[in-house]
């Protein structure tokens, strides 16, 4: 079967594909060459619907990088043998998919060279400091559970070539780049962050709290490192099994988080609504999930037997999920509907009868669940099911932009949208052309690191190595 | 005494020929003050040395609202700054609706085509033959439980001491959370747009800097206040000049006023204390400091 999914990335039909990603990435490119050159000015959004595409899309890869997480802790965290062989793929969709939402949400960035103030000059109490640090977290725990999950050696097989340059020193390399890594964080971050103008200028006064503050984070860095590192002499398992357990409360806690940052904005009836933080994490878990049931019906290497029972387990449980969060919406819509009085009604009549009534009834509920729900429930085949959950997986983004826009495409005043008249002060919006562009160059990149990915995987062979390998 | 002060500043000629080019000669005299002054520092808490002030006449019987209002001003001014409370008052049955706020505010910060401080809103009221219309200008309410400044991630907004909710353009990184957090819409995002856009040239009065916060402020690139969130401050840079803010000099119906609501002799104190009075959206609990009276 391994041999077959190499064999058909030489076909003609393989380069067709590659020919269609690179036009994709190619007419992306141009989109955010734009972006770095004109700035905001070719994006549709404005004043009153200040939030647009590129937010929806945020929030649509990040639910799936979450929802890919949670599930690959049933891998590494409960020990379920049946999902053994899609840890590794989980989560390496889950960091594509990370670095695919950070990409997206810089871009919306009115200051993009300014992203890192939230790391030295943070505000905890927003919630949006609270999600970058979170992420950061994140992404850390989850680079190095992929890692561990593929084995340090076997990654250290790819990176051979670097110290390959210098073969006499190569013995070398290795404490050379961990003494590296460690005095990067243990000194110039600590040092960075405490006091960024004082340590760049090099100018006294560095005061006692200040080399207080310094011990004290610096410790926690190299007690943090040492921890990892030596984490090889340890039974991987055990590893992963630690990491995944600090990684749920974690993709819970950003996740819940990204709802929270918009249902904590009072101003904004519509999203001012506790029901968002478990919405988007049910939400993570229908897309996340439905994405991987995809990728493993249709495109990872594995015996036909098992595909077949693993397609069906993972399907059962994606509709489950997606009817859970079907509740979810019906709660929602009815409670705040069913009198027709209320600051919400406005939102929720232009989700359902508003110009893009299509969005929720079409794409949202036909495509998205409907269709995927007889396609997944009426069949065992893996192809049948796999399309179901591709059909969620792609739809869903339907379900994220009809959060951010109409929360945000109904007057703060009455009477406020015709008070300034001008392109940025209307309260309809539809993605410019540009902001397409820019989002399917985040889909085009995101499609070809999966692939790399999955050929890198290949080689690390993921059915032998498993999560139950030693060190 | 403006021009006295006009001669004074000779040597910063390049901001006053700027300022020629793009203000009227009324305008002139009241700009001129603000914007000779010392210009470098940024909206910052510390207390600055008080600038001389506009000279007034004395008091008199029945004066310009505007004069009693610049006096107000001037008491205000002397004391420490977390002794002042500004407040805007906007008398609803004055207001005509003639948007010389919404131009003189647009005009004085050189604000682009996506970013408005004060429009008026209108609503219409009956059927024919009893029709009325109510015009309601929309400044930055500047609250004192601001929901805009706890939002920002980068704490480049915040209220002062004085009440004035400011940005720091210099941090301030464009993500427009701020925007979203306004129940007021009160906030703007610059997206680098000119009026002038599309023509042979981007008219020189749209590239003229803007002072606020006491800073000349050039919309060039990608630099800031372009791809940052801006909003009404209340003519800060103004104010502390002793100067009314410009919404409130140009109201041709005398329908704005301007003070410190901490001074029981200001104007906005009487004014506040009548049973006319109402907020924007109390049940929030924002406690805007912009009263309307009606």
């Amino acid at each position: 079967m391994k041999a077959k999914a190499i064999a058909c990335c030489e076909t003609p039909k393989m380069w067709l594909w590659v020919g269609l990603w690179a036009i994709a990435f190619s007419i992306g490119s141009i989109g955010v060459m734009q972006r770095f050159l004109f700035g905001h000015k070719l994006a549709a959004y404005g004043n009153y619907v200040t939030w647009g595409l590129y937010v929806g899309v945020y929030i649509y890869f990040i639910g799936l990088s979450a929802g890919a997480f949670m599930l690959s802790s049933l891998v590494y965290v409960f020990g379920i043998k049946k999902f053994e062989r899609i840890g590794p793929i989980a989560l390496t969709v889950a960091l594509i998919t990370l670095l695919a939402a950070l990409l997206t949400i810089w871009f919306d960035l009115g200051h993009m060279e300014r992203f890192y103030f939230v790391f030295t000059r943070p505000n905890f109490r927003s919630m949006m400091a609270w999600m970058v640090w979170l992420y950061t977290g994140y992404s850390l725990l989850l680079t190095s559970e992929l890692w561990l999950a593929l084995r340090v050696t076997e990654v250290a097989q790819v990176l051979r070539p670097v110290p390959m340059l210098l073969p006499q020193f190569q013995f070398l390399w290795r404490p050379v780049l961990a003494l590296a890594v460690l005095l990067f964080f243990s000194v110039v971050v600590p040092l960075v962050w405490m006091n960024r103008q004082t340590v760049l200028a090099l100018q006294p006064p560095f005061t006692i709290t200040m080399w207080r503050d310094w011990v004290i984070m610096s410790g926690f860095f190299v007690i943090g490192l040492s921890i990892f590192l030596s984490v090889r002499k340890l039974e991987i398992q055990s590893a992963l099994r630690v990491l995944g357990t600090l990684g749920v409360p974690l993709a819970i806690a950003f996740h819940g988080g990204v709802g929270a940052l918009f249902a904590t904005v009072a101003a904004r009836p519509y999203w001012h609504s506790p029901i968002y933080p478990i919405f988007f994490l049910t939400g993570a878990l229908v897309s996340g999930g439905a994405l991987l049931t995809a990728i493993v019906a249709f495109l990872y290497p594995m015996p036909e037997e098992e595909r077949n029972e693993l397609t069906v387990l993972m399907g059962r449980m994606v509709a489950g999920l997606l009817l859970f969060d079907l509740m979810l919406e019906w709660s929602e819509f009815s409670v705040h509907l069913w009198y027709g009085f209320g600051e919400t009604v406005e939102s929720l009549k232009l989700i359902l009868f508003g110009p893009f009534w299509w969005v929720f009834w079409i794409v949202h509920l036909l495509i998205g669940s409907l269709i995927p729900l007889v396609l997944i429930l009426g069949s065992r085949k893996p192809k049948v099911i796999g399309l179901g959950s591709l059909l969620i997986a792609t739809a869903f983004i339907a379900v994220r932009l009809n959060f951010v826009i109409p929360g945000l495409a109904t007057p703060q005043i009455k009477g406020l949208e015709e008070a300034f008249i001008g392109p940025r002060f209307r309260l309809d919006y539809v993605p410019s052309l540009h902001e397409w562009q820019v989002v399917l160059f985040v889909v085009a990149l995101s499609v070809g690191l999966f692939f790399v990915s999955c050929k890198m995987l290949h080689k690390f062979q993921p059915h032998q190595v498993g999560w139950r390998g030693t060190a | 005494m403006a021009l006295e002060k006009d001669k004074n500043g000779e040597n910063q000629v390049g901001r006053r020929a700027v300022l020629e080019k793009i203000a009227s000669a009324v305008f002139a005299s009241l700009v001129a003050p603000a914007v000779l002054s010392e210009t470098a520092e940024a909206a910052t808490e510390q207390e600055q040395p008080l600038p001389q002030l506009p000279e007034l006449p004395p008091p008199q019987p029945n004066e310009d609202l505007l004069i009693r209002m610049m006096r107000d001003l001037q008491r205000a001014l002397k004391k420490p700054m977390e002794q002042r409370r500004w407040v805007m008052v906007i008398d609803l049955r004055k207001c005509v609706g003639c948007n010389a706020c919404t131009i003189a505010c647009i005009a004085e910060n050189k604000l682009p085509p996506s970013v408005v401080y004060r429009p008026v809103l209108q609503e219409e009221f009956g059927k024919y033959p009893n029709v009325s219309k109510r015009f309601l200008p929309r400044p930055c309410m500047h609250c004192d439980n601001p929901p805009c400044t706890p939002v920002c991630p980068v704490k480049a907004t915040w209220k002062r001491p004085d009440g004035i909710v400011v940005i720091d353009y210099e941090a301030c990184i464009g993500c427009r959370y701020c925007i979203t957090a306004c129940p007021y819409g009160a906030r703007s995002f610059d997206f680098g747009d000119y009026y002038t856009e599309d023509t042979p040239e981007i008219a020189p009065i749209e590239k003229a800097p803007s002072f606020e916060y006491h800073e000349a402020w050039e919309r060039k690139g990608h630099e800031s206040p372009i791809g940052n969130a801006r909003k009404c401050h209340f003519c800060l840079h103004r104010i502390e000049r002793g100067l009314l803010p410009q919404c409130v000099t140009t109201c041709i119906g005398r329908a704005t006023y301007f003070g410190d609501a901490n001074d029981p002799e200001s104007l906005v104190s009487e004014l506040i204390s009548k049973p006319n009075v109402m907020r924007l959206k109390e049940e929030l609990g924002a406690e805007p400091k912009v009263y309307y009276l009606i």
